[in-house]
């Protein structure tokens, strides 16, 4: 019987030292079992874990105090110890004091956080503007001025699918981990403007006190100025669809000298991936392109087989409306989508070599190869179309 | 009202108690109901399969989340999960389940024959089934249910499938309904009151369902427009919500919470009337301040309508506007805390005993106020942007819907089974249901805040696995609430049952009103003379 309880210790035991040793906590993200609110890194997130504190130490006293009375009363005036009922049911000047006094407490929580409403909400005088765009399911960035003006990229979740279905070890930053970051500089103002392309997102970072949401046709903006330099992680907050847990958000905040670096590094690869529309490009090419640009954008809904999902998402393999038809359909609903459904416009996130090339994947893949007309869409169709 | 009691009581017979203790038998007595206590059952029964019905999708959604990684249900189906344990628990439990007690005690309390339209009161129970079998159903249409959230934000829920025009139906049907049933309690409190009793001695009970019809009244149109909107953007080429046809999304939602915040009190305030029946019974004193509490349900009720885009503050507002919402819900508070205090001094000096109806309302205070406060943290804008549409948020709304509403109504069910039946309940399973419900919930509800605190966001069907402890904390005391709610069926189910001797007419030693008047179990039809009340 000893033995037995003591191999169950020991088990219950090693557990425990296996879990904890396989989740840490993230610098910038969720600590393990993290109990309140971040203080965060910008003044802003700090004001709002001290309001917090504020308020919850206010309500706990008065909880306190309340229930207090309410056990005092429950223990001492019961049927069961022959406490006989008084008979009073009302005084004016008690119920004039418990309307008065919390009244009160509620302009003390007030002032406070008037100000940091107006301060959170003053985006003006920033040093770099971001334009943040929410897709179903990924953010795409863009610098709007500052010497990294026009450098573009999108930022998708990278959590390898095998780790969401258990089939290999999680990471430790799994589900708050991107392909591509938002880099920003340290202690300098960044002004976020919002918007989606789809449906509505919600950009969050708690450790910069920052939720704000991106409205499809709308520009809404927020701000905030990081004071440490380091990586920071957030996800999507509002119900977004199927993947709406699956389009994380992670800033790098670097110093000058190392953002200035990045700046430079970004604009080299631009400049040297600037792709001539005008090229005709080889099958295998197109293929092989198409074959990143379809999981990096489509697998989400259509799936790594083209099956998609019967009765939500359409397959794509064996598709005869677009896929196995003149090609002229499908690159018109890739550049503009199709209205009432999850399938967005690509117009804006895609150039033409990647329509292109993910058009001809989606036509030599799975078991379309040889089966319709137009198997190779070139840039310059994709062009003309535009 | 006269042309409506004569329906189905004619004067004439109106002392002949052989004549009108007729009951119909068969299923002709349930299609057919016109009786107010029938009626009230069936909503009864309704609403506590929609509870089950509600309860086992939100067991499946904690049993895909007891683990970080998708295990059992794929992201499309897990919303599906969440929108609809969230649709059916509001519209098909707690609404219903509130229109059934007002349908069983209103006229019982006021000494009125019955509800002033029987039939429409028929009509309005129906249509229950029909938007029930809308939302079930909605399922196994192609695409499967809306897996928009309940609150079916544009433009999500113009992606949606046939399922989501399932929704926008049940919503009609269901808004129909409560509709009626909200005009039938407000002509019944007006009209139908037994001589002597003013409105200023009324029992709290009809006080704070006669606000709550309002309430009703003023908003499910509302409700009904938004959602005839969606109808429109989705098939009828309108452009409410699409910025690309001069529409904004978020106009979908100034509209939708413009309902939704007093929906928040249609579902709390006729709890509010329950406790304050149940706590000066068992306190053996009257309540205290009866007039301050009749005014702090009218001033929640006022509040209720100005304080809708606190569900917004991440929209993107401007700085007045965030002020002015963030004030007006603080505001809220105080009526609250009014409440809050006044049940306290009811109690104190009491002489109190602890039956099976006064733990769930002094367990209902004390979860509600955690409730309330977490409601106060929320309202305070910046700590907001923190904790919007995060866990925070599932904890705070199930604070005061579960632990709120459910529990008021509980306790209500205990308090009056013994009118209803004619038998008391088992008064040791009564208490068990009562620690392990309150106990499980907090397990299941309380680690929420954490979550929510530490950044956890809300509709997930998957989290980072610094996350995973309290989840499995919510999983376990999920599963322990859920499977304590048999323990109420079996309660429930013996004492209807029981063929022991009936209890007096007032089963308690110290409760008030004309409900304690008419014998155990209740007879078919009551106060056929009105009585005079002289309370």
């Amino acid at each position: 019987m000893k033995m037995v309880r003591g191999l169950l210790g020991m088990i219950a035991l090693s557990w425990m030292a296996v879990a904890t040793a396989q989740v840490q906590d993230i610098p910038g993200g969720p600590a393990v079992d993290q109990l309140n609110v971040t203080p965060g890194v910008t003044p802003i997130s700090q004001e709002i874990h001290e309001l917090h504190w504020m308020i919850l130490i206010v309500c706990t006293i008065i909880f306190i105090g309340v229930f207090g009375t309410m056990l005092y009363s429950i223990v001492k005036h019961r049927k069961s110890k022959g406490y006989k009922a008084a008979k009073f049911d009302e005084n004016l000047s008690i119920e004039l004091t418990w309307t008065v006094i919390p009244f009160l407490i509620i302009v003390g929580m007030a002032i406070p956080a008037s100000r940091t409403v107006v301060a959170m909400k003053d985006t003006t005088g920033a040093d770099l503007t971001i334009k943040a765009t929410g897709y179903q399911w990924k953010w795409g960035y863009e610098y709007l001025d500052g010497p990294a003006t026009g450098v573009h990229f999108l930022s998708n979740l990278s959590t390898p699918q095998d780790q969401i279905d258990g089939k290999a070890p999680k990471s430790n930053t799994y589900l708050l981990e991107v392909d591509r970051p938002l880099v920003v500089p340290v202690d300098k103002k960044v002004r976020v403007v919002l918007t989606a392309s789809d449906v509505i997102h919600s950009w969050m970072v708690p450790d910069f006190g920052v939720k704000q949401d991106a409205v499809p046709g709308y520009l809404r903006d927020t701000w905030f100025r990081a004071e440490k330099v380091g990586t920071y992680r957030g996800q999507c907050a509002e119900l977004c669809g199927k993947n709406h847990a699956y389009m994380p958000i992670v800033v790098e905040v670097k110093s000058a000298e190392d953002y200035a670096k990045w700046v430079k590094d970004q604009k080299a690869a631009m400049a040297a991936a600037t792709e001539d529309p005008n090229k005709t490009w080889s099958k295998d090419e197109l293929f092989a392109k198409g074959k990143e640009v379809f999981a990096a954008n489509c697998v989400a809904c259509h799936q790594a087989n083209g099956q998609g999902i019967p009765g939500t998402f359409p397959a794509l393999n064996g598709d005869k409306k677009f896929v196995l038809a003149p090609m002229k359909e499908q690159i018109l609903t890739e550049l503009n989508g199709h209205p009432g459904t999850a399938m967005a416009a690509f117009r804006d996130q895609l150039n033409d070599v990647q329509l292109a090339a993910v058009i001809t994947y989606t036509r030599n893949a799975w078991d379309n190869a040889g089966k319709g007309p137009d198997p190779v869409v070139q840039p310059s169709d994709v062009k003309a179309l535009r | 009202m006269s042309s409506v009691t004569a329906d189905h009581i004619p004067p004439s017979v109106g002392h002949d108690d052989h004549a009108h203790d007729h009951v119909p038998t068969g299923w002709r007595r349930w299609v057919f109901a016109t009786n107010h206590k029938d009626i009230g059952t069936m909503y009864l029964i309704f609403s506590f399969c929609m509870l089950l019905e509600g309860g086992t999708l939100a067991l499946l959604l904690r049993t895909e989340l007891f683990e970080p990684g998708i295990q059992f249900f794929q992201p499309e189906l897990f919303n599906q999960f969440t929108t609809m344990h969230g649709l059916i628990m509001i519209f098909g439990a707690i609404m219903p389940a509130f229109v059934g007690f007002a349908n069983w005690m209103i006229p019982l309390q006021i000494g009125a024959s019955d509800m002033a339209f029987a039939r429409m009161n028929n009509f309005s129970f129906w249509l229950l089934p029909v938007g029930a079998i809308l939302l079930t159903a909605s399922f196994f249409v192609p695409g499967g249910a809306n897996a928009s959230g309940w609150t079916m934000y544009a433009p999500l829920s113009l992606q949606m499938g046939p399922g989501m025009d399932f929704a926008i139906f049940a919503v009609h049907i269901l808004g129909a309904s409560s509709i009626m049933g909200a005009i039938n309690i407000i002509v019944t409190i007006l009209n139908m009151r037994a001589p002597g009793m003013t409105l200023m001695k009324m029992p709290m009970f009809c006080w704070s369902w006669l606000v709550t019809a309002y309430l009703l009244l003023a908003v499910m149109p509302v409700l009904a427009a938004a959602v005839t909107m969606l109808l429109t953007d989705r098939h009828f080429g309108t452009h409410f919500f699409n910025a690309a046809g001069g529409g904004d999304p978020v106009l979908y939602q100034h509209v939708f919470w413009f309902f939704g915040h007093p929906e928040v009190y249609i579902m709390i305030l006729p709890a509010f009337g329950i406790v304050s029946q149940i706590i000066p019974t068992f306190a053996r004193k009257r309540l205290f301040g009866y007039a301050s509490m009749v005014y702090a349900i009218c001033a929640i009720a006022i509040l209720s309508f100005l304080v809708w885009a606190h569900h917004m503050f991440t929209t993107g507002m401007p700085v007045t506007a965030q002020l002015f919402f963030m004030y007006g819900t603080m505001l809220i508070s105080i009526p609250t805390g009014v409440k809050v205090f006044n049940w306290t001094a009811t109690m104190w000096r009491g002489s109190m005993t602890f039956e099976t109806p006064m733990l769930w309302a002094i367990g209902f205070i004390f979860v509600f106020t955690i409730g309330g406060f977490t409601g106060l943290v929320l309202a305070i804008a910046p700590i907001d942007i923190q904790a919007q549409d995060t866990y925070y948020v599932v904890a705070h709304f199930h604070y005061v819907l579960v632990a709120g509403s459910l529990f008021a109504l509980f306790g209500a069910a205990y308090y009056w089974l013994p009118k209803w039946c004619g038998h008391m309940y088992d008064e040791k399973l009564g208490k068990l249901h009562f620690w392990s419900s309150m106990i499980s919930f907090n397990v299941a509800f309380f680690p929420m805040h954490f979550l929510g605190l530490a950044g956890m966001p809300r509709r997930y069907a998957d989290y980072a696995a610094q996350f995973t402890t309290f989840h499995q904390v919510a999983t376990i005391g999920a599963f322990w609430f859920g499977l304590s709610q048999l323990i109420f069926i079996y309660v429930v189910v013996k004492a209807v049952r029981s063929t022991g001797p009936t209890v007096a007419a007032s089963p308690w030693e110290s409760a008030e009103g004309l409900e304690w008047t008419v014998p155990s179990p209740a007879p078919h039809h009551t106060f056929v003379t009105p009585p005079q009340y002289e309370g």
